[in-house]
């Protein structure tokens, strides 16, 4: 495989993670989000394993293999056991206002490669052009934690987050050093059953998973 | 290998606890854990005072005067917070504030807390301190909402998610930093070893790395509770355990300081202006007035301190943003005096609530009579805290004062304006609590006397005299963060 076909590929399979997140922006239906979260993790997989194979780096398929493990399949399976348990599969959140979120979200990734423009300038890799994108999923991941009020949305959105910032380690620099990235797994799956505990006690307590019922610390007056 | 030990206590007693569980005697092992800690640290202190810094583990660790201090603080704190803890979390056990499971979870996360903060303090690279930082949140997380009340709960998510996305900001910035590293150091984890890059920063590329600081200045901030990014501080600090309050207050936001200033210090030598310093004095100063003004509004007693917090914080970023010997000193010099003091006015604070049974201001009354360890404590705990001589919180604030006089003239104004409008603050809403008559709700009972002594003369001894090890550490860590 040639760079320039390699180069393409990554591309395209970057074009495909933003179309998740996108599509995650807007969903509706808690599967249908987690369905996209597999697949944004999926196409992340396949294009670490990419960048690995082009750029002759081993470790890389390490963390393909990670990811694939722990994004695709685990994560996801840890979310649709939750949400039988907790009976909220037929649940539909309201999305604030589509339109304008999307607007947005454009803006976030307009925003992104004005920010990263120096640093493309200076990269030689293959993979350079990715970064704006990763850093447009991680903003993107912020603004559907703002804007969604499930406590579920919430931490797809920052789990979507953490799927942009693995992709700019492996996009900005062919991965960070595998220590680094195993610490960062590890974490990923400590927070995936701190949430999980979470949602129980936010179940029992609030007797739902809308955050918006939790606004009773507030300053007194 | 002193190194090795003070690493491996921790996360050796999280375990025994995990399995020791609920059994009587958990806080004494908890304690016993703790001071075999102090003692690693303190050997550890005294191979840097005797050797100077030094590398262990294959470059993996290292330890120098910025990190020694902090990382014997650590260790000194979370002793003094086993000790204090002992009976706190056995009363509250009484009062079935805590369940069986609870007690087996708050034992063995506070120790993987402390083994996360040490972590982060003496691992020398700058990956792996993200992680510790991250492992530092998501071990206290749990630990916030253990009372399972709604409000701990809002607590601890508020705390989970702001915390979490703070952070992930900071690995964005650790990607950059790696990036314009990779190019000077080549690629693998050497490229990421601080020792390493502290020495080639000039080389780093300075568009990458002002970027990176961006992000890192968020991340990190938002875990030291810089205003805007503090909003979680009050809440976590407020409805968790009270030994929780003491060590998130006293240690977890001085570690969070010590990576900001660590990652200044590359950006600094990369871009070779002050733009960094900058950011640095705009969200302290913007932290000490917000914080100062907030103080006068709060009415439950550990909302108000975890707000005095946030103002000390500021006063710390404010000094090493401001950069300069002076300051950088008594930058410094504050974390020490700041985390000792507060952490004793938690503890107060912590047993003035359980004799009232409320951490409402309005109902604690006439502790002095009630508890005069209680109430002397608290009083002198606040006077140290508002920078009264001849505390060491007066020393440090003195020397940043002078500093921003000398560099930063126009700033002394809000300065000043934060300082005096927080001891005014501070002072207004202890004093009736610890003066007057005793009420009839308040229940007397024996408290831990020694970890809030031990503080108070420490923070005291360092206001009057300065230990020569202190002073020649303090010395050399502003030479490395010039």
């Amino acid at each position: 495989m040639n760079l320039a076909v390699a180069a393409q590929i990554i591309s395209f399979l970057a074009a495909l993670v933003l179309l998740c997140a996108f599509g995650m922006l807007v969903q509706r239906r808690m599967y249908g989000l987690i369905h996209l979260f597999a697949w944004q993790g999926l196409f992340l997989s396949i294009s670490t394993a990419v960048v690995g194979f082009v750029a002759g780096k081993h470790h890389l398929y390490i963390s393909s293999l990670l990811t694939l493990s722990l994004k695709v399949f685990l994560l996801p399976y840890i979310l649709h056991v939750l949400i039988q348990r907790l009976k909220i599969q037929k649940e539909v959140e309201t999305v604030v206002n589509v339109p304008m979120t999307m607007l947005i979200g454009i803006a976030l990734v307009i925003f992104s490669y004005h920010l990263t423009a120096p640093v493309r300038e200076i990269s030689t890799l293959v993979t350079r052009s990715v970064l704006a994108i990763a850093l447009a999923t991680v903003m993107i991941g912020l603004l559907m934690m703002i804007t969604r009020r499930h406590a579920v949305t919430q931490i797809i959105g920052f789990l979507a987050m953490e799927n942009g910032l693995f992709f700019a380690a492996t996009s900005a620099t062919y991965g960070m050093p595998l220590v680094v990235e195993l610490g960062v797994a590890l974490d990923v799956l400590i927070a995936a059953f701190i949430f999980g505990i979470f949602f129980f006690h936010i179940h029992t307590t609030f007797d739902s998973l809308d955050v918006e019922q939790m606004a009773r610390l507030k300053e007194g007056d | 290998m002193m190194l090795l030990i003070l690493l491996g206590v921790p996360l050796f007693a999280s375990v025994v606890l995990a399995f020791v569980g609920d059994r009587r005697y958990a806080p004494e092992i908890n304690i016993l854990g703790s001071v075999l800690n102090f003692a690693a640290g303190l050997g550890l202190a005294f191979q840097v005072y005797l050797q100077g810094p030094s590398l262990a583990g294959g470059k993996f660790f290292f330890v120098d005067a910025f990190n020694v201090y902090l990382a014997v603080l650590t260790s000194f704190v979370s002793m003094t917070t086993a000790v204090f803890s002992r009976r706190y979390m056995r009363r509250e056990r009484e009062h079935g504030r805590v369940g069986h499971l609870g007690m087996r979870f708050y034992h063995a996360m506070f120790q993987v807390f402390i083994f996360a903060m040490l972590l982060c303090l003496l691992t020398n690279n700058v990956g792996v301190l993200w992680i510790a930082m991250e492992l530092a949140t998501l071990s206290t997380v749990l630990l916030v909402s253990l009372y399972r009340t709604p409000t701990a709960i809002e607590a601890a998510w508020k705390y989970f998610i702001l915390c979490g996305v703070g952070i992930a900001q900071a690995l964005f910035g650790t990607v950059l930093l790696y990036f314009a590293a990779e190019k000077v150091l080549g690629e693998g984890g050497d490229a990421l070893l601080w020792t390493n890059l502290s020495l080639v920063s000039d080389k780093l590329e300075p568009t990458v790395l002002s970027l990176a600081f961006v992000f890192l200045m968020v991340g990190y901030g938002t875990k030291v509770g810089l205003v805007p990014l503090h909003n979680w501080l009050p809440d976590a600090h407020s409805e968790g355990p009270t030994p929780i309050s003491a060590v998130l207050s006293g240690l977890l936001l001085n570690v969070a300081l010590y990576a900001l200033v660590r990652c200044k210090v590359l950006v600094d030598g990369s871009t070779g202006t002050h733009h960094a310093g900058d950011i640095m004095m705009g969200f302290g100063l913007l932290s000490i007035l917000v914080a100062a003004f907030s103080l006068l509004r709060q009415k439950d007693i550990k909302r108000m301190f975890s707000y005095s917090s946030i103002e000390h914080m500021g006063i710390a970023t404010f000094a090493f943003g401001l950069g300069g010997p002076i300051a950088t000193f008594g930058g410094l010099l504050h974390m020490l005096v700041h985390s000792l003091a507060k952490s004793s006015i938690f503890f107060t604070v912590g047993h003035a609530s359980q004799m009232h049974r409320t951490q409402e201001m309005d109902r604690i009354r006439g502790l002095i009579k009630g508890n005069p360890l209680v109430g002397w404590g608290l009083m002198f705990g606040v006077m140290a805290i508002a920078g009264m001589p001849p505390f060491g919180v007066f020393t440090s604030e003195f020397l940043i004062l002078t500093a921003t006089i000398k560099d930063a003239p126009l700033l002394t104004p809000f300065l000043l304006l934060g300082l005096g409008v927080a001891f005014a603050a501070l002072y207004r809403k202890v004093q009736p609590m610890v003066a007057g008559e005793v009420p009839s709700y308040q229940k007397p009972m024996t408290v831990a006397n020694l970890p809030v002594l031990l503080h108070m003369a420490l923070v005291l001894l360092i206001g009057v005299y300065m230990p020569h090890f202190l002073n020649q550490w303090f010395h050399t860590a502003v030479e490395l963060l010039k």
